[in-house]
């Protein structure tokens, strides 16, 4: 259907040394685990990138002790004002070498390098940047007059933004003091392994940063630890709800942050090929891996036929394939796990009655592949309007009023995020004040910095990430609950 | 009170659901004594059944309490503690009789709780400015920062205080925005009841609190587990229990109050810690431009 065809546009992996295989990053050294070592592949084309250890107990229980001795002795008693130069240090280490996290992670994940090289090291970068200058301001973040860190985080992180969600758990917490040990997920966890070396090169105290790979039981290991005081998680409502169970009737302080099934809502006066626009990006951005995807589109009835018409448009426009091209629009899904999730789920979809459109799409022979797909005719008690699919799916669904699509859009277990499309501020905030979600774009869809709080209501769990609030999350002291 | 030769008119102590006061459905009561032993009365007995209609008038309150302005729920908490203090003697007498405190102690009691009510009911209106921010995204959106409540809220009410540490359970969840659910202390029951009854005439909207006199052991895994209850407060969870509790709560991903190891002294400054586990902060990226 294009005039002109775009002619590849790899970007060179050359940047990336990938080594044969990796061991753990324990009080400041990598270290085999006592675990069966797994291998990472690359899910566009299923090679397999790297051997990686896998953390045992005895692993973690070496890596919370590191964890306790640099908080009670190096990373704890420091002035605060020399932990922001080490965050500062390492910002300005992720923008140095950028461009090689970029390449790592599209090989890695999946995602197109466009995201990767755009959005998820940049953001990275800035997450660490902001909370840099955090470290010495705690007294003034009104969390009480003498917020004091909580000690060691066992920090557990999905796979969907491997360094970003990184980013997202420790820079929060060596800002305010704490130290950690972070699990990041089984099928990505190569850029941790290279951030490890970031630490490095910033002379970080040894301990400070602890990685654990791994699957499950070494996540388990890190959230059951005796001697951790704090864990965050990243992940599916299903895993929250163990690891809740599992902190409960200790004293270890819990941030979730998990799945969603977010509402877009467009109205009749929005400008349509904005919504297009802001629809696709909430949805097929990252193969809609992201817990905040605007998977339930709320579309005003007397517009519906020119939105789907538009989108359907749109959608054939979309590029699927080689993650490592430039011109990439939609990479791989990160798993045959997740990929079999979402053909199930998808074909649950059309068996339940809704209607499934993909646009004429070639897909690479090899890896992992799922085309975007919009399903309308969907009511809401669809598993495809319900469950979180983690994937390129999108689920229609009309209204016909502002009370009616603030019924639907509230009617889930979920609550992390949503969106409004209208021309009106009045309408905007209207809306955003009745929906029960924690983070509402308004004509935007999945945007994120590091002064914005983040996280959910209702079961996508509790806690925020980003700004003053998520620094809440780390610290302990009158009111900083 | 009473006077010399004239037989007491007795009251009959009945749940507060839904701005009404029912029996228990299941037609329990339970013996309540004093502190020496003496019969009290026999005080409904709340049942599973019993917590659930309350959870339902609890979210059916949720949206106008929450949805008032800060300013009205302000005023309405206030005019709580007035009615309180309109009732101030006969609080005193329930609270000596039910602790087995001295006059004046139960009567400092009875002052702190009345004045920790204002307390609360002077923060409605300044949580969204201490509690929110404007944040300096980078990117042209007014994003901003909002404390919202979190909806039905269950507590447990301490066993030992049965006024003060009552109100300083309920008061934030309500100053907060959320509706409430409460299981009053179970051998010292009776302050609550009256409480109830001076919520039924201060201009609380039906549902906003529900008391269920009863036992926190029995309704408190009902509460704990109840799909559409969004945070506990363990605070009264029996010994033992609380760890089971909070993992029954678990399952919704409910937000919880761990419950201290012993009761706390109920007169120290409360901070913000009894109101930010029942707030959620929503953030909202409006978009500028001309």
């Amino acid at each position: 259907m294009s005039v002109f065809e775009y002619a590849p546009a790899p970007e060179s992996r050359s940047i990336v040394d990938i080594a044969p295989s990796y061991g753990l990053f324990i009080d400041g050294e990598f270290v085999d685990g006592t675990g069966e070592s797994f291998t990472t592949v690359n899910p566009a084309t299923e090679e397999v990138l790297t051997e990686v250890s896998s953390a045992g107990d005895a692993d973690v229980d070496r890596a919370v002790r590191a964890a306790r001795r640099a908080f009670e002795r190096t990373w704890g008693p420091m002035r605060p004002a020399d932990r922001g130069k080490y965050l500062f240090r390492i910002a300005r280490l992720l923008q140095e070498r950028a461009r090689e996290f970029a390449v790592l992670e599209s090989l890695d994940n999946g995602k197109p390098i466009r995201e990767s090289r755009d959005v998820d090291v940049p953001l990275a970068a800035a997450h660490f940047f902001y909370h840099a200058g955090w470290a010495d301001k705690l007294e003034h973040a009104g969390l009480g007059p003498a917020p004091r860190p909580l000690g060691v985080a066992g920090q557990v992180i999905p796979w969907n933004f491997p360094l970003l969600m990184l980013a997202w758990k420790v820079a929060p917490a060596l800002a305010t003091g704490n130290t950690v040990v972070l699990k990041p997920a089984e099928t990505t966890p190569l850029t941790a392994l290279l951030f490890a070396e970031v630490c490095r090169q910033a002379d970080l105290p040894p301990g400070v940063v602890n990685i654990v790979t791994g699957a499950g039981d070494t996540g388990r290991a890190v959230v059951e630890h005796g001697d951790v005081d704090k864990v965050a998680f990243t992940g599916s409502t299903e895993v929250g709800r163990s690891i809740a169970r599992a902190v409960a009737g200790t004293q270890k302080r819990l941030s979730l942050e998990l799945g969603g099934k977010a509402a877009n809502i467009v109205f009749d006066d929005a400008p349509i090929d904005q919504a297009v626009e802001g629809i696709v990006q909430g949805i097929f951005f990252n193969q809609g891996h992201v817990c905040c995807a605007g998977s339930r589109l709320l579309v005003q009835e007397s517009i519906h036929d020119e939105v789907i018409a538009s989108l359907q448009r749109r959608i054939s426009t979309l590029r699927v394939g080689d993650p490592l091209d430039k011109n990439t629009d939609i990479g791989a899904i990160n798993s045959a796990e997740q990929l079999a999730r979402i053909r199930e789920l998808s074909d649950i979809g059309e068996a339940e009655g809704a209607q499934r459109w993909q646009p004429a799409c070639e897909l690479p022979d090899r890896g992992y592949w799922f085309p975007p797909t919009v399903f309308t005719d969907v009511s809401p008690a669809h598993r495809i309007a319900r469950d979180e699919v983690f994937g390129p799916v999108l689920s229609v669904l009309t209204f016909r009023t502002p009370d009616e699509a603030v019924a639907k859009a509230n009617n889930s277990t979920y609550g992390l995020s949503a969106g409004i499309w209208s021309e009106k501020g009045s309408r905007i905030l209207k809306i955003a004040d009745q929906l029960r979600a924690g983070v509402v774009w308004a004509n935007t869809f999945n945007k994120f910095d590091p002064t914005s709080p983040f996280g959910g209501y209702k079961q996508s769990g509790y806690g925020r990430e980003g700004g003053r609030h998520g620094l809440a999350a780390y610290l302990t002291g009158d009111d900083s609950k | 009170m009473i006077g010399h030769d004239r037989l007491a008119v007795r009251k009959t102590y009945k749940l507060y659901v839904n701005g009404a006061f029912p029996r228990s459905e299941s037609g329990r009561t339970y013996e309540v004594t004093d502190a020496k032993g003496h019969f009290q009365g026999n005080v409904a007995w709340a049942s599973r059944k019993d917590a659930r209609d309350a959870v339902v008038a609890a979210r059916g309150a949720f949206a106008k309490w929450s949805g008032a302005t800060a300013y009205n729920r302000g005023q309405v908490l206030y005019r709580v503690a007035e009615v309180m203090e309109g009732r101030h003697a006969q609080f005193c007498e329930e609270v000596a009789t039910a602790e087995g405190l001295s006059t004046s102690k139960a009567r400092a009691a009875v002052d702190a709780a009345i004045d920790r009510w204002v307390w609360y009911a002077g923060w409605t209106d300044k949580l969204a400015a201490v509690l929110g921010s404007a944040n300096p995204v980078a990117g042209p959106y007014f994003d901003f920062s909002l404390p919202e409540p979190s909806g039905v809220v269950a507590v447990l009410a301490p066993q030992q205080s049965s006024l003060l540490g009552l109100v300083s359970v309920l008061a934030p969840v309500l100053a907060t925005g959320n509706t409430a659910v409460v299981v009053t202390s179970r051998e010292r029951p009776i302050p609550a009841v009256t409480l109830a009854e001076v919520l039924a005439t201060s201009d609380v909207p039906g549902g906003v609190v529900n008391l269920l006199t009863g036992d926190a052991e029995e309704l408190g895994p009902w509460l704990a587990e109840h799909a559409d209850v969004d945070g506990i407060d363990l605070t009264g969870a029996p010994a033992g229990r609380a760890m089971e509790f909070e993992r029954e709560a678990a399952g919704t991903i409910k937000r919880v109050i761990r419950p201290p190891a012993t009761e706390p002294d109920w007169t120290a400054d409360p901070g913000l810690s009894r109101m930010t586990p029942f707030l959620e902060t929503k953030t909202v990226w409006h978009p500028m431009g001309v």
